[in-house]
């Protein structure tokens, strides 16, 4: 790719907002439409982009395969350690209220750490599938 | 007339499902079946999102102050998420076996792969 | 912040634990990366998935059904997981299949399965583990889809690794004949939702009431059976399994025998019986005779193909097709025998399928291939596992003292109450079809000499005898003390009988 310049610089320009956006549907999730899975989504996209772009020897020095399987793995224990912690403070499995004092904050507090594992898991899952495939392809 | 077209996305799911499953029954490359099998899973996804449509309701996103708003059914969107999810790995998991039958056969013919699974 | 005691804790919070441990230890084998930490964690799970799951019998047993509110959000509008005796019966199945080939596994899926890819096969296994387990504790409908797809997929990729390239292949046509199966299972469901409004399996049971005759609840039984007598290979959409169990590695054959199918079996008894009710599905359906016309074509189909087949495992594998076929006819009998018999051959099934796909995994060891050849004067070289493979056959067969007998006793009884007569002779006469392929290995491990240039061979290492002789020892024991599972199995079935909801 490297005498496509006007890809590779808009696709320079593009991603740290493409990242960014994710993590606002991320975090926005909580008032609005968005959530750990689409953010998740977008995110990986980006990194996805960005090995398209800029090949993909340079994306597996930024992101590789022991760290992506890693917070595939984490994203997942993420979740249902949540649940695990709620089931130890007395509640159901998943059931936050018991999180904090207040079941207002409790809810939220719950919600943001799920869907920030769903977001790990499957930003991780993505990128792990697009990279499966096109290492396979270059060997 | 009206009546057959006022649920009109109902024939839309019956034709990209017979379309997707003829593709899976007919087709002999294993990845033809595979974006036929897609096209059969994406609309049983459109059977159920167009499920949550009530006519007159907007996005269930509870507006403080307004008692009387009509909203969609969120429920069937949130299960096709779930749904989604699982449409995708299997296609992802489809397409790596795929990659490896074409490694290990050289082909992605079923009938050949067939062919060669009997002659060994 | 005051803790509660953690004995209550583990004591009411068993239906989520009995998923989410097995669920959990998944990604936990992935990060280990060393095979033996991914073994450990994997044994460790499986046996307290085992010990959670008799807990919860013993609890129902005591106290009834248990209903376990998910996030505790009340049913029906959050995912309740509802344990009566059907599925407790089922989760101590599964667990202990689960358990007990866990403990087997680990010098089998040496010789099968490349080291640097085993913390990934234990990763697999438990997830498959964890989606068998979820399906038979769930009581929400959508809920049953999901944790069907988490044990299908893993599955697939379970049955890929085998050895040989077949592997391949047979895991791709299993992707998408299961694949086929659970959209439309899913479609099912959506027709439910579309009608009820509710995904809660007591609830639809309820609601479904007003509506059962209306053309989206018929379509939604259509596409359900359907869905569910491809994943579990009822005679004739049995086309993927002789492949897959015969090319997966001998560990995953031996597992998804005795869970996959055994599972699919459960949701359809729940299905029939606990949301549509028995008069709806029977009454006002062909379904029964089409069922009954199916399980006995399909017995008699894939018993004659295991007579000529010429791999053991495929032997086997076609067998298990025909056993699928007592099970669904034990349902449609309709009647609190039949169902017990479907109930109880289930479990029965279960046991000596996984004996004799374990035997087959010792002699995979030993000899590196599984053809009739193979077994050449076996019983005196591998005198154990022969031994085990015997018992298990003979309860194939239905040899008083052993669980088939009583299986087929069920059964037959179920058939003579009804007078249907030439059914309770078909069922003697299929037994004959399991004589004649089991007697055929049997003959050829102990009455045929071993070829001149054959090469020394041992007895499988004792780690993976015990897991076998337990297994075989279970077959007896359950075939002479049949206290434990026909009882259960009755009380589930009267429960079902009765409405399936209490």
């Amino acid at each position: 790719m490297r005498e496509h310049s006007i890809v590779r610089v808009v696709s320079k320009i593009l991603l740290p907002y493409i990242l960014l956006f994710a993590l606002y549907v991320q975090l926005h999730g909580d008032y609005g439409p968005g959530g750990g899975f689409q953010a998740g989504v977008i995110f990986g996209a980006g990194c996805i982009l960005y090995a398209l772009v800029f090949g993909v020897n340079k994306a597996r020095r930024v992101a590789p395969s022991s760290v992506v399987s890693s917070i595939m793995a984490i994203g997942l224990m993420l979740y249902a350690g949540v649940g695990v912690v709620c089931l130890f403070k007395g509640g159901n499995f998943l059931d936050y209220n018991v999180l904090r004092h207040d079941p207002h904050h409790a809810q939220e507090l719950g919600v943001a750490l799920i869907e920030l594992g769903v977001g790990m898991t499957v930003a991780a899952v993505m990128f792990t599938i697009f990279m499966t495939y096109a290492e396979r392809a270059k060997k | 007339m009206s009546h057959l077209f006022s649920h009109y996305n109902y024939w839309i799911v019956i034709v990209l499902m017979m379309t997707g499953f003829y593709t899976v029954i007919s087709r002999g490359n294993m990845v033809k079946k595979l974006i036929g099998l897609n096209i059969f899973q994406t609309s049983v996804f459109l059977l159920f999102i167009t499920m949550g449509k009530i006519k007159g309701g907007t996005a269930p996103i509870v507006m403080a102050g307004k008692e009387d708003v009509v909203y969609s059914n969120p429920i069937p969107h949130v299960l096709i998420l779930t749904a989604i999810v699982v449409g995708v790995s299997t296609t992802a998991l489809g397409l790596a076996l795929v990659v490896r039958i074409k490694e290990a056969y050289g082909t992605v013919e079923e009938d050949e792969v067939q062919a060669e699974d009997i002659r060994r | 912040m005051n803790y509660p005691d953690t004995a209550l804790v583990a004591d009411t919070q068993l239906p989520a634990l009995q998923v989410v441990i097995p669920l959990l230890s998944a990604p936990l084998c992935a990060l280990a990366r060393n095979r033996r930490a991914a073994y450990a964690i994997t044994l460790l799970a499986s046996w307290s998935a085992l010990v959670i799951a008799v807990l919860l019998l013993l609890r129902v047993h005591a106290h009834g059904t248990i209903s376990y509110a998910l996030g505790g959000w009340a049913p029906p509008w959050g995912i309740e997981y509802r344990i009566d005796y059907l599925n407790a019966f089922v989760l101590v199945l599964l667990s202990s299949i689960g358990a007990i080939v866990a403990a087997y596994a680990p010098a089998s899926v040496d010789s099968e399965i490349p080291r640097d890819r085993q913390p990934l096969f234990y990763c697999a296994y438990m997830l498959c583990l964890t989606g068998v387990l979820g399906i038979a504790a769930t009581g929400d409908a959508f809920n049953v889809f999901v944790f069907l797809e988490v044990a299908a997929l893993s599955s697939y990729i379970l049955i890929s690794l085998g050895k040989s390239r077949k592997a391949l292949n047979a895991a791709y046509q299993y992707l998408v004949m299961g694949t086929i199966g659970s959209t439309f299972i899913l479609i099912g469901i959506g027709f439910l939702y579309m009608m009820t409004g509710t995904l809660n399996m007591v609830d639809l049971a309820e609601r479904l009431a007003p509506v059962r005759t209306t053309r989206p609840v018929l379509t939604a039984f259509a596409f359900f059976t359907v869905g569910v007598s491809i994943k579990m290979a009822l005679f004739p959409l049995h086309l993927w399994l002789p492949n897959a169990y015969t090319r997966a590695p001998s560990v995953v054959t031996a597992f998804i025998a005795s869970t996959g199918t055994k599972v699919a079996v459960y949701i359809m008894i729940r299905f029939i019986f606990t949301v549509y009710g028995v008069q709806f599905a029977f009454a006002s359906t062909p379904v029964a005779a089409a069922l009954i016309s199916l399980s006995l074509l399909g017995i008699f189909f894939a018993s004659t193909a295991a007579i000529f087949q010429r791999n053991v495992k495929r032997m086997l594998a076609y067998s298990s097709i025909a056993q699928i076929g007592y099970m669904v006819l034990g349902i449609s009998f309709v009647s609190v025998n039949g169902l017990t018999g479907g109930i109880v051959h289930l479990f029965n099934h279960a046991l000596m399928k996984g004996a004799l796909f374990l035997a087959v995994g010792c002699v995979m060891l030993r000899m590196k291939r599984t053809k009739l050849e193979e077994f050449r004067g076996l019983g005196y070289r591998m005198p154990v596992t022969m031994f085990a493979f015997t018992i298990a056959g003979l309860s194939m067969i239905g040899v008083p003292m052993t669980v088939g007998f009583v299986s087929k006793w069920y059964l037959i009884l179920a058939a003579l109450e009804k007078g249907w007569w030439p059914v309770a002779a078909l069922i003697l006469l299929s037994s004959l079809l399991a004589v004649v392929y089991i007697w055929r290995v049997i003959e050829v491990a102990y009455f045929q000499k071993p070829p001149e240039d054959a090469p020394p061979v041992t007895e499988a290492p004792l780690s993976m005898l015990i897991p076998l002789c337990v297994l075989t020892a279970a077959t007896i024991y359950f075939g002479i003390f049949t206290g434990a599972t026909a009882g259960i199995a009755h009380r589930a079935a009267e429960m079902l009988m009765a409405g399936g909801v209490h």
